[in-house]
């Protein structure tokens, strides 16, 4: 064994190394949306699961968007059949119901799934403190460009989409975005 | 109850791989009889073990076990069984999963093989596959578990990814694929056993290794083209080659695997080349795994894939190991792989050799550099490039031109020396031939330089190829009388490595025309069409019949049914199809195809009128693609050919001091055909 040259040639890898090192840093699946800066999507939807929240809209009942103006908005896209969903309910139902009485409203939009299987799954989660709203066709999701779920949109009090988050989304990063959102001077 | 039992054999598993690897060390000690026993038990175990992991995985596909995370992932109970089973490698874990039952499946059949194999070569390649499962297994475990459990249970699942649910190929590719991929650790593993144990420089590992390595590159080689086979079948746009990092990543350990299978027999039969073998041994290896940590890891990976973690981190310390380990004994040990012999004469099959492993590693350089590029550059210079089929086509069009014309050349001249009017004598014919097919392309087809070439070179290469299958069968049926049948046959089983080589040689010709030929005279015509409505392209008049839907458990499928008419006359129909799968937005397309040996008519439905009034379609056609997928097929015979041969057992033809004294027709070369020039 000749242990020069044996480290030489061990050193040869390292630079090799540290590029794919780099590699790790970088995010190919951040996807741009062109969405953030400009008006939100109109929606119309009907609510298919209440939520515990204070002032929950009843059974059937539209949600729009203009509506909601006003309020800083919340649309999250999700799914039953969707594993990463699951570990973003909790902080979703939590930090909802910490800002119940200030004007901030959240929505969770069904994404490609059958109502009874959404149903149940609010259920067996432990029930949601916000109305969860039928997309027929995924229209709405369709027009917020969504690419997978779950997503989550952020709206200023203007009706402007201010930044989209892909993946499940921790409780930090929600009320981030929101209290940035609520310390905007109002429009 | 099933996810507990695939996790635990799992964990058992990855035990068993640690225990294997850590006792090797202290069984060596007490002579080779226990290490082998201890490795080769260690081995079984491990296959057993990953055995059941893998059946507890399809049991709990099957029977829609949504507690299974995998299962919750991939799963759905509208999907057919088939592509339920098969979803087993369609997503991160499970294909984890069965990387590590293909690496432990691999383990055992080596061991098992060479059990009669005395030294501690064999269970020295043991520990070194044990210890590769080691990491997969670690992953299995931690990171890349795919039997975590999941609460509370979901009553159905999305289903596995709607391209991959989409056609019989995926049932086909992956497992290629794994087989191929994972087969270039055998070879690696042998390396580093030979050089841990000190027999690098003896020459019986590599003579063990070449058919583990013609193996994997067989069925590597069946990938690729099934690969490129469901992209064009599955994806819509006509085409089975993008120069994705994906398929780069397989691509890659493919080139430098092609070219140890040809200058191994330089080792062999003249004792040159040893560093250099090892090198593209260890080399193929690292390659498999940087592929696969650049599309599994997140760094170059495709949409939809939420759930990589930490998994890249892993990766990054496993090749950061198998990189390191492998430099540091390969140049710590470089002195014992110094080559005996020396190049004879400039024209001889050695230097085609060396001039097709410096193209062939010049080529993997090109894609390597084409695929890293965009990582490169954002990390000196901050910027997001993209590297695009234009840079790849210029830099490997020369290549494969410059590899065709050395397909033709290696097999005429013989080994050792031969002169340039040898040389001439033999070239000459094949040589006038592609002349003419190159006056004759660019008089009536086409002036693009680059199709010239390519089939002058590519006619040049196979009628030297198919002139040695000649030749041989012409000396036979003259020295024995027999039958041009017989004497085909029997050349071919005297001789199967050569024979099986030429094959593969034919095969890989046959691909280049497809490739070439559907690339260049490619004809393309978009148009929407009301019902009753006619488009024409390269000669096919197409009609618009009808256009229908029909619901299925786990799609919805829209068709146009389309008339293809020549000359006026119906020749058939084809209906190209549009699939909606529940959990995507995005439709799935399924092209239609007419197949004929000299092209296809494909036919893509892009867009319809939701009142089934007019579809928009894309009509394409493209000569001699079938060719292609033919050429794949002859490729993996050749490799079966050669396979089937016994391992060369005689001694490499050593230096003598004074080659004048012992010329070239003397020399004991193991061609049993009589010598043709």
């Amino acid at each position: 064994m000749n242990w020069k040259r044996a480290i030489i040639a061990g050193a040869v890898g390292i630079p090799v190394i540290a590029l794919l090192r780099f590699g790790l840093t970088r995010d190919p699946r951040a996807i741009a949306s062109p969405l953030p800066g400009r008006a939100a999507p109109a929606f119309d939807l009907t609510v298919f699961a209440s939520g515990s929240g204070a002032n929950a809209p009843s059974l059937g009942q539209r949600v729009r968007m203009n509506d909601l103006r006003g309020n800083v908005v919340v649309v999250n896209f999700w799914a039953s059949w969707c594993l990463p969903c699951r570990d973003e309910h909790a902080p979703l139902s939590e930090v909802a119901s910490r800002y119940e009485g200030q004007s901030v409203r959240f929505v969770g939009v069904v994404y490609n799934d059958v109502t009874a299987n959404a149903l149940r799954w609010i259920d067996e989660m432990g029930g949601q403190t916000y109305p969860a709203l039928l997309d027929p066709g995924t229209r709405t999701a369709i027009d917020f460009g969504v690419y997978g779920v779950p997503e989550t949109f952020f709206i200023g009090r203007d009706g402007t989409v201010a930044s989209k988050f892909v993946g499940p989304i921790p409780a930090r990063v929600l009320q981030q975005r929101i209290d940035s959102l609520l310390a905007a001077p109002a429009p | 109850m099933t996810r507990l039992l695939g996790y635990d054999a799992l964990a058992v598993a990855l035990a068993v791989a640690l225990f294997g690897v850590l006792a090797a060390a202290f069984a060596a000690r007490r002579g080779e009889a226990a290490l082998g026993a201890l490795v080769r038990g260690c081995v079984f175990t491990l296959f057993g073990l990953t055995s059941a992991a893998v059946l507890a995985m399809v049991y709990g596909l099957v029977s829609h076990d949504f507690s299974i995370s995998y299962v919750a992932q991939v799963g759905s109970r509208s999907t057919p069984l088939f592509f339920t089973i098969i979803s087993l490698w369609g997503a991160l874990e499970g294909s984890i999963l069965f990387w590590a039952w293909v690496l432990s499946l691999w383990a055992m059949l080596v061991v098992w093989r060479n059990r009669e194999v005395p030294g501690r070569l064999i269970p020295y390649t043991g520990v070194a596959l044990l210890g590769i499962s080691a990491f997969f297994l670690i992953l299995l475990v931690g990171p890349a578990n795919p039997f975590g459990l999941v609460t509370p249970v979901p009553s159905d699942g999305p289903g596995p990814n709607p391209l991959l649910q989409n056609h019989v190929l995926m049932a086909v590719h992956p497992p290629l694929l794994y087989l191929g991929y994972v087969g270039m650790s055998v070879p690696f593993a042998f390396a580093i056993a030979a050089l841990v144990a000190g027999e690098a420089g003896n020459d019986t590992w590599l003579r063990l290794t070449r058919r583990w390595t013609l193996l994997a590159w067989g069925f590597l080689s069946a990938a690729i083209i099934a690969g490129m086979w469901w992209s064009y079948e599955v994806l819509g746009w006509g085409g089975y080659w993008a120069w994705d990092p994906v398929e780069n990543a397989s691509f890659l350990p493919w080139l430098t695997a092609t070219a140890f299978l040809h200058s191994v027999m330089v080792q062999e039969r003249r004792g040159m080349l040893r560093l250099w073998n090892v090198n593209l041994i260890v080399s193929t290896y690292a390659l498999t795994i940087l592929g696969t940590f650049l599309t599994r890891s997140g760094v170059l990976s495709s949409v939809h894939a939420f759930t990589t973690g930490t998994i890249g981190y892993y990766f990054l310390a496993f090749i950061a190991v198998v990189l390191i380990v492998s430099l540091v004994l390969v140049a710590g040990h470089s002195e014992e792989l110094r080559g005996e012999g020396r190049l004879d004469a400039p024209i001889a099959r050695e230097t085609v050799f060396l001039l097709n492993n410096l193209f062939l590693t010049a080529f993997m350089f090109t894609v390597l550099l084409g695929t890293l590029f965009p990582l490169v550059a954002e990390a000196v210079r901050g910027v997001k490039v993209s590297v695009g089929e234009p840079f790849y086509n210029r830099m490997t069009l020369p290549l494969c031109a410059a590899l065709l014309f050395l397909m033709g050349v290696g097999p005429a001249l013989p080994w050792r020396r031969s002169d340039l009017a040898q040389a001439r004598a033999k070239l000459m014919m094949p040589g006038i031939v592609a002349l003419v097919v190159a006056v004759l392309c660019a008089i009536l087809l086409t002036r693009n330089p680059y199709a010239v070439s390519a089939f002058a070179f590519a006619t040049f290469a196979i009628v030297c190829n198919v002139r040695e299958y000649w030749l041989g069968a012409a000396a036979r049926r003259r020295a024995h009388g027999e039958a041009p049948a017989t004497a085909l046959v029997k050349l071919i089983a005297a001789n199967r490595r050569r024979y099986g080589g030429y094959l593969a040689h034919i095969g890989v010709v046959s691909v280049a025309l497809g490739v070439a030929a559907s690339s260049v005279f490619r004809k393309e015509h978009d148009a929407t069409l009301k019902r009753g409505e006619k488009m024409t392209v390269a000669g096919f008049e197409l009609q618009l019949d009808s256009l229908w839907g029909r619901e299925e458990p786990q799609r919805a499928v829209i068709g146009a049914t389309m008339r293809v008419m020549r000359d006026g006359r119906e020749v058939g129909r084809l209906t190209p199809r549009m699939n909606f799968y529940r959990t995507q937005d995005q439709p799935v397309p399924t092209p239609a195809v007419r197949s004929r040996p000299w092209g296809d008519l494909y036919l893509n439905l892009l867009a319809f009128e939701p009142n089934g009034s007019s579809a928009t379609i894309r009509a394409i056609t493209e000569p001699l693609v079938p060719w292609i997928w033919i050429g794949g097929g002859i490729i993996c015979l050749g490799a079966l050919v050669a396979l089937s041969g016994p391992a060369r057992k005689r001694a490499p033809i050593r230096e003598t001091s004074d080659p004048e004294r012992e010329p070239p027709s003397s020399l004991p070369l193991p061609e049993l055909e009589p010598r043709t020039a």
